[in-house]
């Protein structure tokens, strides 16, 4: 075999790590008789959290500073994507005691 | 324009007294009865507030608490039929469902703004009133651990609720 049939491979394994970042994770958070768990969860922008609510209620995950609103149907999961870093507390609008918080490093 | 909040608030120290009065802890049967019937108040005060609510939050609010009761009255009947329970009428239910149909009475008679308020204040009033009864009374005499852990899980809709209502009353001022 020539070397040189390598190169190309190298160079994509070399640029790939240069151009794209470390792979996005999927993070799940659920709601449970109205608590969000974990209620603390470190993330990357770019991650997808999974809500899956197991209420029989409707919930939102509502940030306070208006990053975010995800709408969370009872018994459902839906997915949003972070695009924002910072440390950002949420809320459900429906029933204000639910709170929790995204650190999302950028 | 003074609201009377009367109903609501004396309906915490009738659900107090009632049990104090019979000298006994609610049974099962009656806890699940006086539940069931603080959902349906709410519910039935929520549909008057969709008919007559001019403000949109109220609106929006009054449809929340229509979800949210008529979900936790559905899992309160499931229950009740998985434990072979029959729920069974009382004072207490009879009060607070009194008191519900005057409070309704005296809404019916307001318009517009002042109707807005009064509901939503009186949902604030109502709300509390029931989380206080849940709290010192219907979840410690509940007997039946499910039973409990649903008045436990209806205690946080409920201050879920309280605190709705409390944010939707300062937007009207
Ligand atoms: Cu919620």
């Amino acid at each position: 075999m020539r070397p040189g049939r390598y190169l190309p491979v190298m160079a994509a394994l070399l640029f790939g790590a240069i151009e794209v970042p470390a792979h996005a994770a999927t993070i799940q958070i659920t709601t449970t008789d109205l608590v969000f768990a974990p209620a603390e969860v470190s993330v990357k922008v770019g991650d997808t959290i999974e809500w899956i609510n197991k209420d029989v209620f409707v919930h939102t995950a509502t940030a306070h500073n208006g990053d975010f609103d995800v709408m969370m149907p009872a018994k459902k999961t839906v997915t949003s994507v972070l695009t924002k870093a910072g440390t950002v507390e949420y809320y459900c609008r429906y029933h204000p005691n639910m709170k929790a918080v995204l650190t999302i490093a950028p | 324009m003074f609201v009377r909040l009367s109903a609501a608030i004396a309906a915490l120290s009738i659900l107090g007294s009632a049990a104090l009065a019979q000298g006994a802890k609610p049974t099962d049967p009656q806890i699940a009865h006086i539940a069931y019937t603080a959902g349906v108040i709410d519910i039935t005060a929520a549909k008057q507030a969709i008919e007559k609510a001019g403000n949109k939050d109220v609106k929006a609010f009054a449809r929340d608490m229509v979800r949210d009761h008529e979900a936790v009255n559905k899992q309160a009947l499931d229950l009740v039929k998985k434990l072979n329970v029959t729920p069974e009428d009382n004072d207490t239910s009879k009060t607070l469902s009194k008191q519900a149909a005057d409070k309704l009475a005296e809404l019916a008679k307001l318009k517009g703004a002042e109707y807005d308020k009064a509901y939503v204040a009186n949902e604030v009033a109502y709300h509390k009133a029931v989380n206080g009864a849940l709290e010192t009374q219907l979840i410690p005499s509940a007997s039946n651990a499910e039973l409990k852990s649903l008045l436990q899980t209806g205690l946080k809709i409920f201050q879920g609720h309280q605190q709705h209502a409390e944010q939707v009353a300062a937007k009207l001022k």
